[in-house]
C-alpha cells in the first residue's frame, strides 16, 4: 500500500513565468521510474486538505523526486506551489504511482515523445533517464507550445542528445522558420518515427491534444498498443 | 470540445487512490468492461475526478466501470461495471 509520507521542499526552480519545479526531499522515497507521478497533499492551518497528482520530471538517477507544476490561475493548489512554495515548506507525498505511462532504458527505442505545454514534464523524466543511463535508444521529441516563453526546460532541451521539434501555436520567435500551428496529422507524418519502425509513443498534454494526436497516429498506421497517453485535462489546479 | 471531454483524464490520474484502495499498482491491471467487453489497462481508461468522488469509464463505450466516493468517512467502491480484472 502506498500511503502519504512527510516531505519537504528542498529547492524551487522557476522554469517559466507560469511554472516552477519543486525538488523534494522525501524520506523513505523508494525511487521512481520515468513517467510515473506522485500525489501531493497540502494541509492548511484549519485542517483543510487538498491533494493533486503531478508527474515527476526528474530522472530516476537524480534521487529525490522533482515535480514541475504549471499554475492554473483559478486553481487551489498550483498557485501556491508555483508562486509561494519555499525551501523548507512541509507537505505530504504519496507515490510513486502509475506503471502504465512508463519508459525504462531497457525498453529500448525508437522512443517517440509528444507533448503539449507542461505535458513535457513526464517526458522530460524519460529524456533525462535516457541520457543519464547512457541509453542509445533513438528518441524524438515533438513539443507543442503556445509561445517561446512557455517552453519548459528550454535551456536543457538542446543538450539531451535529441533534436527537439517545436511547434508554436500562438506566437513564434522572430525569424522562426519552423512549425507554427497546432499538431495535425500532416505534421505527425513528417516528424514522428514511421509506423514501420514500431516506435513506443508517449503522448502527454491537455485532453484535446492527447485525444487528437492519438487518433491521428492510429490513422497513420501506428499500432494502438504502442501508444500510451496521459491526459492532464483541467486538473482543477 | 465539450466540458465533459475537457474534464476527462485517464486512469493514471487516480493511480494513487487505486493503489491505496486495492493495494496493488493498478494502472497496469487489465479490466474488461462489463458492458461492451473491451479490455484495457486501468491506466488508460477514462477518469472523471471532478464529480463528487471518482468515476472510471470504458474508453470504448463510456459505460461506468468503477465509482469511488467517501461516504460518512468510509471509502465506498462500486465495481459493478467491471466484468473482470486481470492482475
Amino acid at each position: 500500500v502506498t500511503s502519504y509520507r512527510p516531505a519537504e521542499v528542498r529547492e524551487v526552480i522557476r522554469e517559466t513565468p507560469t511554472a516552477a519545479t519543486l525538488v523534494l526531499d522525501v524520506p523513505g522515497w523508494p525511487g521512481h521510474r520515468a513517467g510515473q507521478h506522485l500525489d501531493l497533499r497540502l494541509t492548511a492551518e484549519d485542517g483543510y486538505q487538498a491533494q493533486r497528482s503531478y508527474s515527476v520530471s526528474s530522472a530516476p538517477e537524480d534521487g529525490g523526486p522533482a515535480v514541475t507544476v504549471e499554475r492554473i490561475d483559478d486553481g487551489e493548489v498550483s498557485p501556491y506551489l508555483v508562486d509561494e512554495a519555499q525551501r523548507g515548506d512541509a507537505l505530504e507525498v504519496r507515490g510513486p504511482v502509475g506503471g502504465w505511462f512508463v519508459w525504462n532504458a531497457a525498453d529500448g527505442g525508437p522512443l517517440q515523445l509528444i507533448a503539449g505545454g507542461s505535458g513535457l514534464a513526464p517526458l522530460m523524466s524519460m529524456l533525462r533517464h535516457r541520457q543519464r543511463s547512457g541509453s542509445d535508444a533513438e528518441a524524438r521529441l515533438l513539443l507543442s507550445a503556445r509561445r517561446p516563453e512557455d517552453v519548459l526546460f528550454a535551456d536543457e532541451l538542446p543538450g539531451l542528445g535529441i533534436e527537439p521539434v517545436i511547434t508554436y501555436t500562438r506566437e513564434s520567435p522572430p525569424g522562426w522558420t519552423g512549425y507554427a500551428r497546432r499538431v495535425d496529422r500532416a505534421l505527425l507524418e513528417e516528424v514522428v518515427f514511421p509506423p514501420e519502425r514500431g516506435p513506443r509513443i508517449f503522448v502527454c498534454g491537455p485532453t484535446g491534444l492527447v485525444e487528437g494526436v492519438a487518433a491521428d497516429l492510429v490513422a497513420l498506421g501506428h499500432d494502438p498498443s504502442r501508444i500510451r497517453t496521459e491526459r492532464f485535462g483541467a486538473t482543477g489546479g | 470540445m465539450t466540458m465533459d471531454t475537457e474534464l476527462r483524464l485517464d486512469g493514471n490520474a487516480v493511480a494513487g487512490m487505486l493503489d491505496e484502495v486495492l493495494s496493488v499498482e493498478a494502472t497496469t491491471v487489465v479490466a474488461r468492461c462489463g458492458t461492451c467487453g473491451e479490455e484495457g489497462a486501468l491506466g488508460a481508461v477514462h477518469a472523471y475526478v471532478h464529480c463528487p468522488g471518482v468515476v472510471l469509464r470504458c474508453p470504448g463505450c463510456s459505460a461506468v466501470l468503477m465509482r469511488f466516493a467517501q461516504i460518512r468517512g468510509h471509502l465506498v467502491a462500486d465495481l459493478h461495471g467491471v466484468g473482470r480484472l486481470s492482475f
